[in-house]
């Protein structure tokens, strides 16, 4: 009989095997006698090194830890959506069912609910040859998602040999027994398992050429994210991170949201929960959560699985990928999940690289944002997983090694700044200091649906945008009196941009969300109005005449006049600038 | 059977390591008894085999390899509690020292707490009015939401903790079942004091739980502080459905005894030499305010520490902002210039606030009118650096009127008396009394409609 392993060393979260040589590194392992979730991450030949998942307080050496076999692996299936788990997928409500308002360590339920009944559809049948990733049943996981069950990834080949009806079965029945090429009987279920620390398989990568719209303005104008694209989103304190995030979950056109509050506060995830689920969805008229699965892992719950629970986010988020949907993941923060990195390295005593940060840190977030993509999956379906993280640097400063490494492996940048937060201005993003790599790829879709005009426009703000900047500094010294009319007119226009166009209201009904065509109108008419008081000046009127006409003020307030579904309104404006031009050209 | 453990193996700061130990689980409690008959209290903080480090809260002075004997409990650090708790006053590791006698507990808890299951919170919402324009206002308190206060040393952080104390009312009066519990972590013994006197003068002292680990106490004690105080808000709070109120000062003197025993635990320092677990460490203090689903009680908390040099990039305030629910920042300037309390309103955030106003909490202009000000504000800072450019008499009118409503508005609507209790709508009044000064046209955040309702140049404060 082989020994049995013990809990030799316990230093915060994590404890120490000696003389084993029984586990395999990243194995998942069971600790102690309330059997504590862990996972090896050192092995030498004296000492086997485990991080705990759940708080160590009352672990006593000569406990037992006991090896799984399998590395740590998130169950797939019927059920995910619309659900809340932690960091290593323990879903939290039945967790509150059985505990309590408190979470107790060593509170094991089983991901997902078994008992509970699905409508299934088989698609299969005996003599049908499979291959991973084939599908061979759905059921409606909510009224809005269809969940196709999809053979699994370790059964390259095989043939059906049995299938059940059509019918009604929970997600442990086996509906489906497939026979693989050595002879192997494989009993297929609803459900399936995947270590998280693994990407999913796909058959091919995309072009990156479809954007994914969010409604926000200075994101879909300015810098725009393709879908399979991948964001971050940096900001100190009190920038609006997490409001940018929410804003991005709630309108973007993606058709899944796996929402990852990793560190973050608590009442901030029951915020989520609370307004996701009397959020109707306009796409489908449904509640927001039936395509919703929420990850959270507050700052006080345990570090390391905080560390898992970004890994077990974006797990969920390329099971629904391989089923052909849009998948869209906020990561919110990732800079909790670098630090979570940082102490368990501190635990064990490896040498720090930049900040106390180990040294793999660039690999590590590499490798998560790599999972982003657009992608031919194994069954022949576009599925796209885009990821959009917020990154917390200390002391706002951007120079720190979590933003200046996810800076490497993103290519879109939402800089948020502190002053503009100050300001109230949100979405509080830089103009100066955001960027998108994008545009080349997403040029011809702007340009097939919402017309050349669209990328013009949105040249012209942004070269505004930089003189105005130019200017600003020359305004600090001296003031802007003494400007000459056409850069006071560069510096009026730019006001009318910044607060008319890129500052959105989050909490206003229209506001909140912004059509892309209605977006396209807005530039127009205020670029309408920058053109014809150019006119005005070359022909040497004062632009005081124009402030005067009060027009600028005017269009500052369009986003609210004009409502969503009422784009002919924008001819009134037009319509109004003309008519009080021509009045003063009259009295000139 | 209970085994003494005679001598230690090693001692290195606060911590000491005995050899050979028996049974011993992480997080336990040891009694260290020496030999002119002191006890003293420690905690297991890491084992390996039989060895085991332990942290000592009184210290390490007098103990030699060989005078003492230690003895482990078999439970982690635990407060105990009972209702009789409230009016008395504990030391930093929650043991009475007002000569009242021992607690006779009806529960006891560990101090750690477990975190709340955020599917069991409910969403703060009901706003508490604080009396004080700037904060009701533009950083509104909610109740179960943790709203830090930073400060610099000499501003008047307590004066206003304690008014805030004092004239917390919530919108539906459930007073009587309101409580304050204080912990005091390396402050000075007058500071101390001044919140006792306070509180007493408000009679509210039977309803106030102290813990008070002073600047000459034990440093590593100062560790245990905190969490006996929320362990005990928590009982409070969602055993026996009371308000409560916790004001904890000084975190950044805390932060420094956790930096102080990491390095003597020779763990690799992150910023500043703070442990790189300060984040984590800080936040399983925070995260135990809230409000939990099914359960009358709330655990509000406001934190008070004072920012090094008054530096808010440094890694206490830092990592706090980024744990809080926004924070009240307190200004040098307005200080100097007597502005009491001198909130400095741009960096100042209450990220609840925005669910907990408006129609039906507060009044349905709320948030517009907190939007403008912040805006307006922002403009009076712009134009105070160009004037100190090219001097205030060269700024064009609309600069000049937006120095006026700069200058109005902290000493009418920021400045309040330390006793003077305003109520929402006088605040929200004189908001807009002051912004009635500007040129409509400068009111780019507010509506038409609120506008017309609100917006009256006529009048004058």
């Amino acid at each position: 009989m082989e020994k049995q392993n013990v809990i030799y060393g316990i230093n915060g979260p994590v404890v120490t095997v000696k003389d084993t040589r029984s586990f395999s590194m990243l194995e998942m392992v069971y600790v102690g006698q309330e059997r504590l979730i862990g996972e090896v991450i050192g092995i030498n030949d004296k000492i086997t090194t485990i991080q705990v998942y759940e708080d160590t307080t009352g672990l006593k050496p000569l406990e037992p830890v006991m090896g799984t076999g399998q590395p740590m692996t998130v169950t797939l299936g019927p059920g995910i959506l619309d659900n809340i788990f932690d960091g290593i997928q323990r879903p939290l409500k039945a967790i509150e069912e059985k505990w309590g308002n408190f979470i107790q360590s060593g509170s094991s339920v089983k991901a997902l609910d078994e008992s509970k009944i699905w409508d299934v559809k088989i698609d299969v049948k005996p003599g049908d040859k499979l291959t991973s990733g084939q599908i061979y049943a759905h059921c409606n996981e909510t009224s809005v998602i269809c969940h196709k069950c999809m053979v699994p990834l370790n059964i390259s080949e095989g043939e059906v040999i049995k299938a059940a009806e059509s019918g009604q079965y929970r997600a442990n029945d086996t509906i489906v027994v497939l026979k693989d090429n050595e002879g192997i009987e494989h009993n297929l279920t609803l459900c399936q398992r995947w270590p998280i620390k693994t990407p999913r398989p796909i058959k091919k990568r995309l072009p990156t050429n479809i954007p994914l719209l969010t409604g926000q303005r200075v994101i879909d104008t300015l810098f725009p994210i393709a879908k399979g694209g991948a964001a971050a989103v940096p900001g100190g304190f009190g920038t609006g991170k997490t409001m940018t995030q929410h804003q991005l979950a709630k309108w973007c056109d993606a058709d899944i949201i796996v929402y990852v509050g990793c560190g973050e506060r608590g009442n901030e995830m029951s915020q989520v929960l609370s307004e996701f689920s009397e959020l109707i969805d306009p796409k489908t008229n449904k509640k927001m959560t039936e395509r919703t699965v929420l990850i959270a892992n507050t700052s006080n719950m345990p570090v390391a699985a905080r560390e898992a629970s970004i890994y077990t986010g974006i797990t969920l988020a390329e099971y629904y990928r391989d089923m052909g949907y849009n998948v869209a993941i906020m990561a919110d923060s990732t800079s909790r999940w670098a630090e979570a990195l940082r102490e368990i390295s501190g635990r064990l005593e490896e040498m720090p690289a930049e900040e106390g940060f180990p040294a793999y840190l660039p690999s590590r977030l590499s490798e998560f944002y790599e999972r982003a993509g657009i992608v031919e999956t194994l069954s022949g379906e576009t599925g796209s997983v885009t990821i959009i993280g917020a990154v917390s640097p200390q002391g706002s400063d951007f120079s720190e090694p979590v933003t200046q490494n996810t800076k490497r492996f993103t290519r879109c940048f939402w800089a948020l700044d502190k002053s503009l937060a100050y300001e109230r201005h949100y979405p509080a993003i830089n103009w100066m200091q955001s960027y998108s790599e994008y545009f080349s790829d997403l040029d011809p879709w702007f340009y097939d649906h919402v017309g050349d005009g669209f990328i013009k426009r949105r040249r012209k703000i942004s070269a505004i945008l930089q003189e105005e900047n130019k200017l600003m500094e020359i305004v600090k010294l001296i003031g802007s009196d003494v400007l000459p009319d056409d850069q006071k007119l560069v510096i009026e226009i730019a006001r009318v941009i910044r607060v008319g166009f890129l500052q959105q209201n989050a909490f206003h009904k229209d506001d909140t969300y912004v059509p892309l065509e209605k977006q396209k109108m807005m530039m127009k008419t205020i670029l309408y109005l920058y053109k014809k008081t150019k006119q005005l000046i070359s022909a040497s009127i004062p632009i005081a005449r124009v402030i005067e006409t009060g027009l600028f003020d005017k269009l500052i307030k369009m986003k609210y006049e004009i409502p969503n579904d009422r784009l002919d309104m924008f001819e009134s404006y037009i319509k109004e600038i003309n008519v009080a031009f021509e009045a003063i050209l009259k009295s000139h | 059977m209970l085994i003494d453990y005679i001598g230690v193996k090693e001692i290195n700061g606060s911590l000491v390591v005995i050899d050979n130990v028996d049974n011993a689980s992480y997080e336990e409690v040891v009694n260290i008894r020496l030999e002119s008959g002191e006890v003293r209290q420690g905690r297991i903080v890491q084992i390996e085999g039989k060895r085991i480090v332990v942290q000592v809260f009184e210290g390490t002075k007098n103990i030699s390899l060989e005078n003492t004997k230690t003895r482990l409990k078999g439970h982690p650090m635990e407060m105990l509690l009972s209702p009789e708790i409230l009016g008395r006053v504990f030391d930093g590791s929650g043991r009475p020292i007002d000569g009242l006698g021992d607690i006779f507990p009806e529960k006891k808890v560990n101090i750690n707490g477990t975190p709340i299951n955020p599917v069991s919170r409910e969403y703060p919402r009901n706003y508490i009015n604080t009396g004080i324009s700037s904060i009701d206002v533009l950083t509104t308190l909610i109740r179960g939401q943790k709203l830090p206060i930073f400060s610099g040393s000499g501003m008047k952080h307590n004066e206003l903790a304690v008014q805030i104390a004092k004239q917390a009312k919530l919108s539906e009066d459930e007073n009587s079942n309101f409580a304050i519990v204080f912990a005091a972590m390396g402050v000075k013994n007058d500071v101390a004091d001044y919140f006792k006197r306070s509180f007493e003068e408000a009679g509210a002292l039977g309803r106030v739980v102290m813990f008070l680990n002073l600047s000459n106490d034990p440093v590593i004690e100062r560790i245990l502080t905190p969490r006996c105080a929320l362990t005990t808000a928590e009982y409070l709070a969602f055993d026996l459905g009371m308000h409560i109120l916790v004001i904890m000062t000084d975190m950044t003197s805390y932060s420094e005894a956790l930096r102080e025993f990491s390095s003597s635990k020779g763990e690799i320092p992150g910023r500043k030499g703070y442990p790189g677990y300060l984040y984590s460490d800080l936040a399983s203090l925070y995260e135990r305010a809230g409000v939990v689903k099914g359960k009358p009680g709330s655990v509000t908390q406001i934190p008070i520490l004072t920012m090094p040099n008054d530096d808010i990039t440094h890694p206490v305030p830092d990592l706090t902002g980024y744990i809080t629910e926004g924070q009240i920042v307190l200004d040098r300037f307005l200080e100097n210039s007597g502005i009491y309390p001198p909130v400095a309103i741009l960096p100042s955030l209450s990220r609840l606030m925005k669910d907990g106003i408006g129609e039906g909490f507060t009044r349905e202009d709320h948030s517009a009118l907190a939007n403008q000000l912040f805006a307006c504000y922002a403009k009076v800072i712009e134009a105070r650096s160009l004037a100190s450019v090219i001097g205030e008499d060269e700024l064009s009118p609309g600069y000049k009127k937006i120095m006026e409503f700069g200058k109005a508005f902290e000493t009418k609507f920021l400045n309040q008396r330390q006793n003077e209790d305003r109520t929402i709508n006088q605040s929200l009044d004189l908001g807009w009394q002051l912004l009635s000064k500007l040129p409509k046209e400068e009111l780019d955040r507010v509506d038409q409609k609120t506008l017309e309702k609100y917006y009256h140049p006529a009048d004058e404060v």
